[in-house]
């Protein structure tokens, strides 16, 4: 079953064109990751689907509902949740605040706190303590937890690794396994391709906006990778003109 | 004794003036706006109360029972239709909507009451007081001031820290843009804020119009007092309005005891010492 479909979709910035003629679906129960070099549009198109970036063209279908023009707030009550890059958590709520604040538009569904403190126990173990206290991988599972906790059926997870120790980065990684057990479809952007490639089903390889690749891991060489990644030599990398 | 009279007179005093900043300070902490009308809405409760009581003999518990959710309601109301706008344009609009705002009511009051000064009468309430010592006469209205203060404090904290749109609240002045992600619908959440800043503004300018006398114009020199409390005790923090406000209060009083002209001038005083040597204020806020 198709969970989320985006269809022809443009997102500016201003004068800058972020997105353009993006099409790309998430089958339910899916892990998608969208790879590609800075700049090229993937936070963007997590924001545009989780509704803080507006879209000039396209359109976005969720769950078979139309929601291009749907508020974010509302976005999260129709299940998608999303792990802003840099964490964002709240600096002046506990830990267990922060996991509070992602159940305000709460979801029926198996994710609770006690739920996220199984997954992560150092977690229950620290929920009274300021959230500007914790290391940046610990503040990255308390941003997961806090989109898990409206029960997403798609979550959107931006840039996991950045700024993190690889070996916090695989720690963190492992517990999608969970949550795409829970039923929950991903949306990775992640700039460590290898990452990207081991925990996803498809790959999408982003350039200057748009989709240039589209796979299963295993279905793409690491020359077609590559060459996606930095725009060499490949045909739909050169339909348009640069500079506009 | 008369020192220590004036000590605890100024820490009452000084309730009356947390109370009054509370507003001020729920709305600057949540979004950023100050409310340069913060002081002439207290007066329109006053004269609203005075009508009240005025036309239909009703006892004044009843004007404030009235009053303050009328209030309430129209705080949300304001925020939705007029400052909601301005937000999206930026903070020096929000400033000159409010400061609009306050000319707007000034007149309307002027207008309608006329230019005399009034006070509302409290009847025994109002004047009466017990005696703590031979020397020392706590008034109720002082007291029931203070009390009232430090009830309704304590009851917005135990709304933002226990409840999930009070938690949406202090997510939503952290970091506006990731708390509509996690599903705050930021016009409700700030609807709630001002419907929260003028409710406590209502009751404030209640007890004030029982305490001293009010004009249509009253309204900015009380405005000052309140962003004295709030700068001193440090912003976006409740408890740091409640001190605030005492220590204003505190100081006010003590300067009355040295010289009745230097009560206004010693606040002020306070207030640039703090501004100048601690800006973060006594309890800098980490929630709103």
């Amino acid at each position: 079953m198709t969970l989320l479909s985006v269809d022809a979709l443009d997102v500016h910035y201003g004068q800058l064109q972020a997105i353009r003629d993006l099409s790309l679906t998430v089958e339910a129960g899916q892990v998608v990751a969208m790879i590609g070099a800075n700049g090229a549009g993937k936070s963007t198109l997590l924001r545009a689907l989780a509704g803080s970036n507006h879209p000039s063209g396209g359109t976005i279908t969720f769950a078979g509902v139309d929601i291009t023009r749907v508020p974010a707030h509302r976005r999260v009550t129709s299940g998608i949740a999303l792990v802003p890059e840099g964490r964002r958590l709240f600096r002046s709520l506990t830990v267990e605040e922060n996991l509070l604040t992602g159940a305000y538009r709460k979801r029926p569904g198996p994710w609770t706190l006690e739920r996220v403190y199984e997954m992560f126990p150092w977690m229950g173990d620290r929920r009274r303590q300021s959230s500007a206290q914790l290391s940046g991988g610990e503040q990255q599972s308390v941003a997961i937890g806090r989109a898990l906790m409206s029960n997403p059926e798609l979550i959107l997870i931006d840039e996991l690794s950045l700024g993190l120790a690889p070996v916090i980065v695989r720690r963190i990684y492992g517990v999608l396994p969970t949550i795409v057990e829970q039923g929950t479809a991903a949306l990775i952007v992640e700039q460590d391709v290898s990452q990207a490639l081991r925990v996803a089903d498809h790959v999408h390889c982003l350039l200057e906006g748009r989709s240039v690749l589209d796979g299963a891991p295993d279905e793409l060489s690491t020359e077609q990778i590559e060459h996606a990644y930095f725009g060499i030599a490949h045909p739909s990398a050169h339909e348009t003109p640069r500079g506009d | 004794m008369d020192w220590f009279n004036a000590v605890i007179q100024g820490l009452l005093l000084g309730g009356l003036y947390a109370l009054f900043a509370t507003g001020l300070s729920i709305m600057f902490g949540v979004m950023r706006v100050v409310n340069l009308a913060h002081g002439d809405l207290a007066v329109v409760a006053s004269f609203l109360a005075l009508s009240m009581v005025n036309a239909t003999n009703a006892p004044l518990w009843v004007a404030v029972v009235i009053t303050t959710p009328l209030f309430a309601v129209l705080g949300y109301l304001t925020q939705r239709i007029l400052l909601q706008r301005s937000l999206r344009v930026g903070p020096m609009s929000t400033l000159v909507v409010t400061f609009g705002l306050s000319i707007v009511i000034q007149n309307v009051l002027l207008k309608i009451y006329s230019a005399d000064t009034r006070t509302l009468g409290g009847g025994g309430f109002a004047t009466g007081s017990f005696h703590l010592t031979n020397d020392i006469a706590i008034p109720y209205l002082s007291l029931a001031t203070f009390v009232l203060a430090v009830v309704v404090i304590v009851a917005i904290q135990l709304f933002l820290s226990r409840t999930g749109l009070g938690r949406m609240l202090r997510a939503s002045s952290d970091d506006p843009d990731t708390a509509t992600l996690v599903g705050a619908d930021s016009r409700h959440v700030y609807g709630i804020a001002t419907a929260i800043a003028f409710g406590t503004v209502a009751l404030a300018g209640i007890m004030m119009a029982m305490r001293s006398s009010f004009d249509p114009a009253t309204g900015p020199s009380r405005l000052l007092f309140a962003f004295e409390a709030v700068v001193i005790g440090g912003l976006g923090s409740l408890w740091g309005t409640l001190l605030g406000g005492m220590v204003l209060g505190l100081t006010q009083s003590v300067g009355a005891q040295i010289d009745p002209a230097l009560t206004i001038l010693l606040g002020h005083l306070v207030f640039l010492a703090v501004l100048a040597f601690r800006p973060q204020g006594l309890l800098p806020g980490r929630t709103a």
